[in-house]
């Protein structure tokens, strides 16, 4: 029997491990954001209106540099893009939801809140679809916001001997190496890397949103070479 | 490293960064059942953008020493990042990888300075 009660915990239950990878992270995004010289308020704020962590990183690290500000909005649209997949991907289970919590559930759409609940809608009917789901999301929403103050309390007291900056990149590596998955991700990985080195010294910092659009090129040959070989057996390969 | 922007600029930045992202969100929520499914094409293109983007923002920071390109065992920052990468792989815990790569930065840093 599944209540919206029941159903609510199971997700908390659930998400309460990942919310505890989501601390250190969070915590980044607060000490990063006022180490560029945000205040205390945008930080949070930042947190809360964008609620993305990997975007946010990535538009504090250019604020930080005084790219313009169309390139900050526009990287952080590029680092997003995915969450357009994800909506696509949860569409179906949200279908029979007002249009008021379409709103509000999509609000909350993460990488993990995503991750965690297409994984129970699939395997399980009963399950409330609405009340699983903010299970999952509300804490990782809690957790996100709570962790980037006690970065904006903390960074203002870190001496800089710290290289604290440096963990702004090491926690993109610990989400990227889990979304190198097959051959043609790991192309748009090293395309996307590399074409970003190359494109460091591009005007406007535009080198992210060139590796990107170049990578994800990378990843979509690579894929449709792969396929096209084994369709014909053809053994040359890329 | 100290930023430029004044006040208002930034609500903007983050404004128009978190109105575009909340419209990525919704998007297909809001429109399914008008459109029917994503176009194949640009589902597959979206496939690649976290590995593309995210290799994108972590290898400069690596292979890049105070602005200059430093690709030789001299360089702290692309030793940690190594040593990070190799428990990324092994772990998929980004505690993990962050302790490590914030360790293996304090013990070089210290050892090579």
């Amino acid at each position: 029997m599944s209540s919206p009660r029941a159903d609510f915990l199971s997700g908390v239950r659930v998400a309460a491990p990942i919310t505890l990878g989501v601390l250190p992270f969070g915590m980044v995004a607060g000490v990063a954001a006022v180490g560029v010289g945000m205040s205390a308020l945008q930080a949070v704020g930042m947190s809360v209106v964008v609620f993305a962590g990997a975007s946010q990183l990535a538009a504090i690290e250019l604020i930080g540099r005084n790219a313009p500000a169309a390139v900050v909005v526009a990287t952080v649209l590029v680092v997003n893009l995915r969450l357009v997949m994800y909506s696509a991907s949860i569409a179906p289970y949200f279908q029979r939801q007002s249009a008021k919590w379409k709103a509000a559930l999509s609000y909350l759409l993460t990488d993990q809140a995503y991750a965690v609940s297409l994984l129970e809608f699939e395997n399980d009917e009963e399950t409330s679809r609405r009340w699983y789901y903010l299970g999952v999301a509300v804490p990782l929403w809690v957790t996100w916001q709570a962790a980037t103050v006690v970065g904006v309390l903390l960074g203002a007291r870190l001496p800089s001997g710290w290289h604290l900056e440096f963990a702004v990149p090491l926690v993109f590596l610990a989400v990227l190496v889990p979304a190198v998955t097959d051959r043609a991700t790991g192309a748009a990985a090293v395309v996307g890397g590399t074409t970003a080195v190359v494109a460091n010294g591009l005007p406007y910092n535009l080198g992210l949103i060139l590796a990107a659009v170049v990578g994800i090129g990378a990843g979509v040959a690579v894929e449709s070479v792969s396929a096209t070989s084994t369709d014909t057996n053809d053994e040359e390969g890329a | 490293m100290a930023t430029g922007y004044g006040t208002t600029t930034l609500w903007l930045i983050i404004l128009a960064g978190g109105v575009g992202t909340y419209a990525l969100r919704l998007s297909f929520v809001a429109l399914f059942g008008r459109l029917d499914d994503v176009p194949e094409g640009v589902e597959r293109a979206l496939r690649f953008v976290p590995a593309a983007v995210l290799s994108a923002l972590v290898l400069p920071e690596f292979v890049y020493s105070d602005g200059a390109l430093a690709l030789s065992p001299a360089n702290p920052e692309l030793l940690a990042g190594v040593l990070a990468a190799a428990v990324a792989w092994k772990t998929e815990d980004i505690l993990a990888t962050l302790v490590a790569g914030m360790a293996g930065l304090w013990v070089l840093t210290f050892l090579l300075g």
